[in-house]
């Protein structure tokens, strides 16, 4: 299996702070892996890294098969190669209608002179349709998205980030805040997503993760401090000093 | 299809049009004459400000970019339309007299007489290279789009790439602008110095039509330029675009994270906004005559946003209202049109008064009616906007408030 | 050759006297009494060379009191006369000699050296600034040849003198130069005047440059040194090339000899045509009408045949390296003490633009907020200052009671809108820019209104006028002094109180983290508060400082408050120290550019401008951007 996203001897450090010290991680093309660690062990770093977001010190991210470096593109242009990213908080426009969120996600060309000639389709409006429905909002395309509850707008990203049909999908906590029916409803989505593309899942909550039924990486002082199955790193001693340990 | 979805630009364009008949009817030229010229003049002038605020709502209302600096844009336009103008009208009067001698007059020496008449009152008798093209009116037309398009472009260029946003990027334009009308104020700029531009009301080759018929024209020039405008602008907004825009504003580094790149359509919005800016000049000064740097000082440029604040930023006819109000008032009140108000112990001049009265009403109308005049029309409309427990559209700076958020 | 003769004389006759004064009387008594300019020389020569007792001779006959009394000269003292060879008093009529101008002149050279030793010092001093006035070739000699000069000081300005003397006239090539190399790194006024004209050129035009001219340099023509039309000029001048009437000429020559519709067979209308012009010019003058001019093509050629440069009147091309060099050294070092006036003006600005933004790098720093009202609350610590001056009468108290009147004063302005306005917009920096700014509109108006349009002066006490000098060249007037000194105490004021009091730590806790600070009991309203106060209270000093040197106007804040913002954006935000670079920066960018341009100040300001913006492009956050992970996002 050849790796999609292969991130390799990575380091930032912020002010002397070394946020993520010599990292590599690799993932396959469709393959769902969860990426924990105590607070501050790097993950959001890490994301921010593969997303465009920060830069870091050194180290490699190669993507695709093309192994295309991802640290010369810009966020928007990592986002068109087909990496997709769900917020911890739900980050919807407000001011938009549902349905004007999802059109804005939807695969289509993103510069600005192809955005002005673009015209709703029979085919786009049937493919928002669908995935509002999918995503449990299929009477609301109408309304503000500011107007949904908080549940709602988790979904509604879900839905967005559906509609840019991502090759890797980065999830930071999908599982916070969400009632016990929507956690399930949300590993059973994240685990059929896992079946045509890359997911990513960051989580602090080990129910959720054991649920997932994945290979998980262990984050710690920004690297790797073990990977595989939960069982297996859960026996790991050092893990359990860094979970249990403090 | 648009037009359905859009009512209110059909309302705007009704009201435009019943307004210029109106004046047209009331002018001086062939029409009662219950209107002078002169208030022909100010109306066809308000219409382009309303422009300009037009523009400067494209910019700061629905993409979040607070520019400092647009008023930059709307001089270039003047002074690119104005190189024409005056140097066409000054080519007739120097052939006009040439040819009377008894020797008619070579190429170059009418424009030789040209340079030095225009030039004369800065020392010097040679035509500076900015005015190569100054006798073709195609091509000066052409440079009030292309100058102002290409300055806001590599400025935006410069900016945006470099991420400056929020108060850094006002106060970046704000110098801009600056730096700008203190090279215009120099003498070898090229552009006459604090002299600027003037007798631009006089058209090349139509002198004998008189200044009544003139400032009509202007006037419909100026509501069609709005007119049209406007549909440009409500077109934009409407759409996917106007959709990623609003996103920008409200959420720049969400948009970044679907794919669309921000800095491009900031450039975008940018560059035409200073275009539809510089058309609005390119009206503006052959109605007021003349033009200086003083029109680039900076604080015509926050005098703009004022007016864009003052009307209901996000809503294009807010923007227009806010200028046409804010700007006839502003007149009215400092051409000592207005009565006194005696307070008893104290009488209030308002020649003297209107500026403070203005600015603590800006700072009102920012505190407690963020939605400005437009919320009259939204409280008309039944318009109410949607709840958001208190929470702003989104976590950028140039994010609309949720009193300000649009029904 | 007259020089060669005295000279040749001089050292003929040095010291023992050839011939005794009342011997050369009487030998030439008559060239004497009825002088010629173009014989009297050798006479002259004679009677320099006559021992000391000559001198008065030579200087009673130069102010014409030397006179004859029948076949002895004497000299006229007021009503009585002396002899002139004895000493005794002449009686009978003195018939007075009336030598001309030229004859006169000759006189007063000899007479030169007899004052170089006269044994009064003031005569001495009075000679030798005589030679510095009006140099002449004789003087060298005579500098040369005078008796050792007794007064150290006489004897150095004497030393200079022949120096100076020595690079215009000395025939030596070689003593020229070491003259000048002598001189080394003075930057004197004589020694420059000395060596401009060295570097007088020649402008000719040549079919080839003469050989071994010392050339300057070359001329093209057509270029910014050598317009075509001048270069033509010299052609025709050094009658190389046919004049060519100028255009307008050429068109008068036409008018003026319009036939039948047409001018030389060219019809009028066709007259717009450059070329139809010279055909019809041409016509006139095969007709005979018109003087032949040369055409446009010919002027062309004859610019091309021909070569153009300009010339050293100083043939010796050593010389001129050397005075070119010596007045570049002298530049250089002009230069260097110009470089430390700026520094010191540079280094004022700074402090002024510094008092300025202090305040509103605070509010921005700890706030976010942009205060457009700040250049406002500047104009209302100039008034504060103002007013107080207009009711104590002592300047020096006034100033005094005016610093914290006008802390009082903006302190409690910055307060009232903090509540007023600005709590009500936290986290909206943008409406908070725009609403400062109608307040600042509203306050210029007031201030208008109150005050009216024209400048009120705040005058500084009388011991912060005049200036302090360092090392003479250099000298910054003390209200610059003192506000560079006003600028540091707030520094170490703003360094205490960011360190060391309890407000400080609260401040720096709001600022690096808002939401952590208030779970920890600290009221960030309060902070911000009282931040704003201090802020915009800082900004009334400043304005008192800015009110002592420039006028105080409604418009003044807005003078300065484009260059506030620049300093706080270039310094970067939350970093006083960042704001001090920023000053500086701006400071001396300012003045910097002024001196390579000081024709231009709007050219400085638009310059540095445009170099701020492309610097923002490379530090986008200032020359100390805020540090920490937060800073990334």
């Amino acid at each position: 299996m050849t790796a999609l996203l292969e991130v390799s001897g990575v380091s930032k450090s912020f002010d002397g702070f070394k946020a993520i010290n010599n990292l590599s991680f690799s993932i396959g093309a469709r393959e769902l892996r969860a990426v924990i660690g105590p607070n501050g062990a790097g993950k959001t770093t890490f994301m921010d890294i593969v997303t465009g977001k920060t830069r870091p010190d050194q180290g490699q991210v190669l993507w695709g098969e093309k192994s295309q470096s991802l640290l010369k593109l810009s966020e928007a242009q990592i986002a068109r190669a087909g990496v997709g990213r769900k917020f911890q908080r739900p980050t919807v426009f407000e001011d938009q209608s549902v349905a004007g969120n999802l059109t804005m996600a939807l695969k289509a060309p993103r510069g600005p002179f192809r955005v002005l000639r673009w015209k709703p389709s029979e085919h786009s409006s049937q493919r928002i349709a669908e995935l509002a429905s999918e995503v449990g909002l299929g009477d609301q395309l109408a309304r503000k998205a500011g107007e949904l509850s908080h549940g709602q707008k988790q979904w509604l990203e879900i839905g967005m980030l559906l509609a840019q049909e991502p090759r890797l999908l980065l999830v930071d906590e999908p599982a916070a805040g969400m009632t016990l029916a929507e956690r399930e409803q949300t590993t059973t989505l994240l685990r059929r997503l896992a079946e045509t593309r890359a997911v990513v899942v960051v989580e602090h909550d080990m129910d959720f993760v054991r649920r997932l039924a994945c290979r998980v990486t262990v984050l710690h002082q920004g690297a790797v401090l073990a990977e595989g199955s939960l069982d297996h790193v859960s026996a790991n001693p050092e893990v359990i000093e860094v979970y249990l340990g403090r | 299809m648009f037009i359905r979805k859009n009512p209110s630009v059909l309302a705007f364009l009704a009201i435009l049009a019943i307004f210029t008949l109106t004046v047209t009817v009331m002018s001086e030229a062939g029409g009662t004459g219950a209107i002078p010229t002169s208030m022909v003049k100010t109306l066809g002038k308000t219409l382009c400000l309303a422009l300009a605020a037009l523009a400067m709502d494209l910019v700061w209302g629905y993409a979040g970019i607070l520019s400092l600096g647009h008023m930059a844009f709307f001089a270039l336009g003047g002074y690119m339309i104005g190189q024409w103008l005056m140097y066409a009208r000054t080519g007739e009067i120097v052939t006009a007299t040439l040819m009377n001698a008894q020797i008619p007059p070579t190429a170059t020496e009418i424009r030789d007489g040209i340079a030095g008449q225009i030039f004369g009152v800065v020392g010097s008798a040679e035509l500076p290279l900015t005015w190569a093209f100054a006798g073709s009116l195609p091509m000066q037309l052409l440079l009030v789009l292309a100058v102002p398009g290409i300055f806001a472009f590599l400025f935006g260029w410069l900016a945006f790439r470099s991420r400056v946003n929020g108060v850094y990027l006002s106060i970046l334009t704000q110098a801009m602008t600056l730096a700008l009308a203190l090279w215009l104020y120099q003498n070898d700029s090229g552009f006459r110095g604090n002299n600027g531009l003037s007798g631009l009301q006089n058209i090349p080759g139509l002198t004998h039509v008189s200044q009544a018929d003139i400032s009509v024209w202007f006037l419909w020039a100026s509501a069609a330029a709005l007119a049209l405008c406007y549909v440009l602008a409500a077109w934009l907004v409407s759409g996917k675009f106007g959709s990623v825009i609003r996103a920008i504003r409200d959420d720049e580094s969400r948009v970044r994270f679907l794919g669309y790149s921000v800095e491009a359509y900031k450039m975008t919005v940018f560059t035409l906004s200073a275009m539809i800016c510089a058309i609005a000049g390119a009206l503006y000064y052959p109605q007021a005559g003349i033009i200086n740097p003083a029109e680039l000082a900076p604080i015509a440029s926050i005098y703009l946003a004022v007016w864009v604040a003052i009307g209901g930023r996000g809503r294009l006819y807010g923007a227009v209202i806010g200028a046409v109000v804010v700007s006839l008032l502003s007149s009215w009140f400092t051409g000592g049109r207005a009565p006194d108000l005696n307070l008893g112990f104290y009488t209030v001049n308002w020649v003297d008064w209107w500026q403070v009265l203005l600015g603590l009403a800006f700072v009102c109308v920012t505190l407690f009616a963020p939605r400005g005049l437009s919320s009259i029309i939204d409280a008309l409309a039944g318009l109410r906007p949607p709840m958001r427990r208190g929470k702003d559209l989104g976590p950028d700076l140039g994010a609309l408030r949720e009193s300000e958020a649009e029904a | 050759m007259r020089h060669l003769l005295l000279s040749l004389l001089l050292l003929a006759a040095s010291p023992v006297w050839a011939q005794d004064l009342a011997n050369v009387l009487d030998t030439h008594r008559d060239q004497i009494s009825k002088p010629s300019r173009q014989t009297i020389a050798p006479v002259i020569a004679a009677l320099a060379t006559a021992g000391p007792s000559a001198g008065p001779v030579l200087e009673a006959w130069e102010d014409r009191r030397l006179g004859l009394a029948g076949e002895r000269f004497a000299i006229i003292e007021g009503d009585t006369a002396i002899d002139a060879v004895t000493g005794v008093p002449v009686k009978g009529e003195v018939k007075a000699l009336r030598p001309n101008s030229g004859v006169r002149g000759l006189i007063a050279a000899a007479l030169v050296q007899f004052q170089l030793t006269d044994p009064d010092p003031a005569r001495r001093r009075a000679a030798l600034a005589a030679i510095a006035r009006e140099p002449d070739e004789s003087h060298l000699q005579a500098l040369r040849e005078a008796a050792a000069e007794t007064d150290p000081v006489l004897a150095a300005r004497r030393a200079r003198l022949e120096r100076l003397l020595t690079i215009r006239f000395d025939p030596d090539t070689q003593a020229r130069l070491d003259a000048i190399d002598g001189f080394g790194g003075d930057t004197g006024a004589d020694f420059q005047a000395v060596l401009n004209p060295l570097l007088t050129t020649n402008r000719i035009a040549a079919t080839t440059l003469p050989e071994g001219a010392n050339l300057a340099a070359e001329l093209e023509p057509g270029s910014d040194t050598l317009p075509r039309a001048e270069a033509y000029r010299l052609l025709v001048d050094a009658g190389l090339a046919e004049a060519r009437p100028s255009d307008a000429d050429i068109k008068a020559a036409l008018a003026g000899n319009i036939q039948n519709g047409g001018v030389g067979g060219v019809p009028i209308g066709q007259l717009t045509d450059p070329d139809r012009r010279d055909a019809a010019y041409a016509t006139l003058v095969a007709e005979g009408k018109v003087a032949p001019a040369a055409s446009a093509d010919q002027v062309t050629a004859a610019l091309e045949a021909h070569q153009f440069a300009d010339l050293y009147v100083e043939p010796e091309p050593k010389i001129t390296d050397a005075a070119r060099a010596a007045l570049r050294g002298m530049a250089t070092r002009e230069g260097t003490l110009q470089a430390a006036d700026l520094a010191l003006d540079a280094l004022s600005l700074a402090s002024i633009y510094f008092l300025a933004a202090i305040g509103l790098a605070i509010t921005f720093g700890v706030m976010g907020v942009i205060n457009m009202a700040h250049g406002e609350f500047i104009m209302m610590g100039a008034y504060t200052g103002y007013v107080v001056q207009t009711l104590i009468s002592d300047r020096t108290v006034s100033l005094v009671v005016a610093l914290p009147a006008a802390f009082a004063v903006t302190f409690l302005a910055g307060v009232l809108l903090y509540q007023l306005v600005i709590k009500h917009l936290a986290k909206r920096p943008l409406e908070t820019l725009l609403a400062t700014f109608g307040v600042s509109i509203a306050l210029q108006q007031i201030a208008k209104n109150i005050f009216g349009t024209q400048a009120r002066p705040l005058t500084a006490p009388a011991w912060l006028e005049g200036s302090v000098s360092f090392g003479g060249d250099v000298s910054i007037s003390s209200i610059r002094v003192a506000i560079f000194v006003l600028a540091l105490l707030f520094l170490g004021l703003f360094l205490i109180v960011m360190n060391r009091t309890r407000l400080g730590l609260q401040v720096r806790a709001v600022t690096q983290n808002p939401g952590m600070a208030a779970s920890m009991g600290i009221n960030p309203d309060r902070v911000a508060m009282m931040t704003f106060g201090l802020g915009s209270g800082i900004a009334g000093i400043a304005g008192v400082a800015i009110g002592l040197f420039a006028k105080v106007t409604s418009e003044l804040g807005s003078d300065y408050i484009v260059q506030s913002f620049m300093t706080v954006v270039v310094g970067g935000v939350g970093n006083i120290w960042g704001t001090l670079a920023g000053a500086a920066l701006i400071g001396g960018l300012q003045k910097g550019i002024e001196v390579l341009n000081p024709a231009n100040t709007l050219a400085a300001q638009t310059y540095m401008i445009l170099f701020i913006i492309i610097f923002i492009q490379f530090r986008p956050r200032g020359i100390m951007p805020q540090k920490g992970r937060a800073a990334e996002a």
